[in-house]
């Protein structure tokens, strides 16, 4: 971060006087920050240098700038002091991740950049800070200003689905496959079928998703609608084999009681059998979910892998989800996308043992009825 | 016309006997039980007089549970099990297409040979049955249900202060007069038991046996055991299985004193099984 004063000289602004939010909101804020930094180093004339000076900053100076005097239009005419990202490379040089002895053809920085940020630190205008747009932020080109909270929402709108679909769904099919379907070569076909599934690759899922959602049905590419639909399907097996052997494990002493005191079979399966099975059930779901959580490859097929600035307002609009936010990240060449990553990592860890938490809880809960 | 008011005549006149045969709650002939293509039952035939105490004994493997099982339907569901041969309940065919088996099952309770109370508490494990058959209006009957059938079951004195803890928390003999309450509860009457004091000690095991002559006063009973002196005990008319066969069956007294059948003798005397 660095300390800037700027002034809005009203005349850059609003040379109309008329406070018109079209007009503040059209200003030239580059150069008025352009101006602050000559203010600070009124030696640098050169048109090359100078534009190498106004590199020193993120591009989302400008925006910042623009959002503050949007915000409050009567600041026009002050001088504020304003906190603006460094770009990346002087963030890492900051950080001691840019070697400043190093042969300057090797770094990303150039000699006259590292001098001024020299400067800049003695004048101390430089401080460091907890870049917050991490967490309020969509995906950017530009690694201080890319967060998460784009792809979060795009997981939580996808989940939603995948959780929708598959839960009620899994538990139903589990249910009935393992209680009242009768036992016959179409019932082993399926459950072998089931069985198999689970072992199918993810990615032949998305290839899927791509095939029926996207082609046949037509839904909007890159959406969480369709990815939760393809994780659904790609974790439904996986909660319906959990939910059978759940089923299986409730004692069969616990359905002839039932049975004897004169419950009918559905009486008996949902009195009994599923509310003992439903912690086995919880946590095979929870399972499946933590599964679709971290799964990337069947989404790269339905276009969720696409550079998508936006937050996300509902399950129609184009998303990612963390663990392709982490996977483009990583893939990208600047060098402070490092970090981005290990940060959604850590994000992306921490609502895993969440979930897991959740399961637990869960399981706790249910026993503690009987 | 005058054929048809013959034939409804003869069935009527065959009805009257049959309920006239004094005091026969579950008659059972021709009874072949297959589990696939193994026989277990062969040609069976057994009839189980109200209020009495009827025990079933043989050697292990002989079909003594399959045939208990068949009086109130549970082996319908075992896939591979098929009945045979004619059950009458009070002169009803409890096989026939009319005899809904839940139906079935509420007028015939059991008691399994493990206890195996619901792992809810003892309250619901009793009022379970009677909630599901509506047997009560309200909160107040239910639990003047609960309480008499815990009172006959012998175990209200034990439990009556903690009637919302588990009932899987109770001693092995307290859980198997639980599920006992629980199937008095339902109001049954008979009561199937199969081997209800197998897994229980020897003071457990008295309570159980003073219960069961208790309970005769009001329901028909049939035990399976493997014990003699329990049949010995217990019991008014006892039947001898032996490798699907029912060999001999008659009073209590004249199988243990005075058997007909050598294979009866033989097992009672503890030459086999
Ligand atoms: N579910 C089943 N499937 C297949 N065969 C069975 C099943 N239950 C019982 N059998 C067979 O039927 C025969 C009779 O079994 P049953 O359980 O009635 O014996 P039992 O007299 O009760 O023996 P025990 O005294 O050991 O309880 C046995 O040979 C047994 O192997
Ligand atoms: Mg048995």
């Amino acid at each position: 971060m660095i300390q800037l004063d700027v002034t809005l000289y009203p005349q850059e602004i609003d040379p109309a006087g008329k406070r018109d939010p079209q007009a503040i909101s059209t200003a030239d804020y580059q150069k008025l920050i352009r101006d602050a930094l000559d203010d600070l180093f009124p030696d640098v004339t050169d048109r090359r240098e100078r534009r190498e000076l106004m590199a020193l900053l993120s591009p989302g100076a400008t925006d910042l700038l623009r959002a503050k005097v949007m915000a409050d239009p009567s600041l026009i005419g002050q001088r504020v002091i304003i906190d603006v990202p460094f770009s990346d490379d002087l963030d890492q040089l900051a950080k001691g991740r840019i070697d400043a002895e190093s042969e300057t053809a090797t770094r990303r920085v150039t000699d006259k950049q590292i001098e001024w940020f020299q400067r800049l630190e003695q004048r101390g205008l430089v401080r460091q800070a907890f870049n917050t747009t991490l967490f309020t932020a969509g995906d950017s080109r530009s690694p201080e200003l890319a967060g998460i909270w784009g792809s979060l929402v795009g997981t939580f709108w996808t989940m939603l689905i995948t959780m929708a679909i598959a839960f009620p769904l899994a538990i139903g099919a589990a249910i009935y496959l393992e209680e009242f379907a009768p036992k016959n070569r179409w019932t082993a076909m399926i459950e072998v079928n089931i069985n198999n599934l689970a072992a199918v690759p993810s990615i032949v899922f998305g290839l899927l998703g791509l095939a029926v959602f996207l082609n046949f049905f037509g839904l909007p590419r890159s959406a969480p609608l369709v990815g939760g639909l393809v994780l659904a399907l790609m974790t439904l097996p996986i909660i319906i084999i959990a939910s059978r052997a759940a089923l299986k494990a409730v004692p069969p002493s616990i359905r002839e009681a039932a049975l004897g005191v004169g419950a009918s079979q559905v009486q008996t399966v949902f009195h009994h059998v599923v509310p003992l099975a439903m912690p086995g059930m919880l946590t095979g779901a929870i399972l499946g979910m933590a599964h679709a959580l971290g799964e990337t490859a069947p989404l790269l097929m339905i276009g969720m892998v696409a550079f998508i600035v936006d937050i996300p307002g509902g399950p129609l609009d184009p998303a990612t989800v963390m663990p392709v936010q982490i996977y483009l990240w990583a893939d990208a060449p600047e060098r402070a996308f490092v970090e981005r990553s290990s940060a959604a990592i850590v994000i992306l860890l921490g609502f895993l043992i969440l979930m897991n938490l959740i399961a637990v809880m869960l399981r706790k809960r249910f026993e503690r009825k009987w | 016309m005058a054929m048809i008011q013959e034939q409804t005549l003869a069935v009527r006149s065959e009805r009257v006997t049959m309920s006239s045969n004094d005091l026969a709650k579950f008659k059972t002939d021709k009874v072949c039980v297959f589990y696939g293509v193994k026989q277990a039952l062969k040609d069976v035939r057994l009839d189980i007089f109200q209020n009495q105490v009827t025990a079933l004994i043989g050697p292990s493997g002989c079909g003594k549970s399959t045939y208990l099982r068949c009086l109130n339907r549970m082996n319908d569901t075992i896939t591979d099990c098929r009945v045979e041969g004619s059950f009458l309940l009070d002169g009803d065919d409890i096989y026939s297409k009319d005899m809904d088996p839940v139906h079935l099952r509420a007028r015939v309770g059991m008691v399994f040979q493990k206890p195996n109370p619901f792992p809810k508490s003892i309250f619901e494990n009793v009022s379970y049955g009677p909630r599901i058959h509506g047997l009560a209006r309200d909160k107040h009957e239910l639990e003047t249900i609960v309480q008499t059938s815990l009172e006959k079951a012998g175990l209200w004195k034990e439990v009556n202060d903690r009637l919302h803890q588990p009932g899987t928390g109770l001693s092995g003999g307290q859980q198997q007069r639980l599920c006992i309450a629980r199937a008095i509860a339902v109001q049954p009457e008979v009561i199937l038991m199969d081997e209800p004091c197998s897994a229980l000690d020897p003071i457990a095991t008295a309570r159980i046996e003073e219960l069961i002559d208790e309970l005769r006063q009001n329901y028909t009973i049939v035990i399976v055991t493997h014990s003699m002196q329990q049949a010995a005990r217990v019991s008014q008319r006892t039947g001898f299985f032996h490798l699907g066969n029912l060999v001999e069956t008659g009073a209590t007294e004249q199988i243990f004193t005075n058997p007909v059948d050598q294979r009866t003798q033989d097992y009672i005397t503890g030459r086999f099984g």
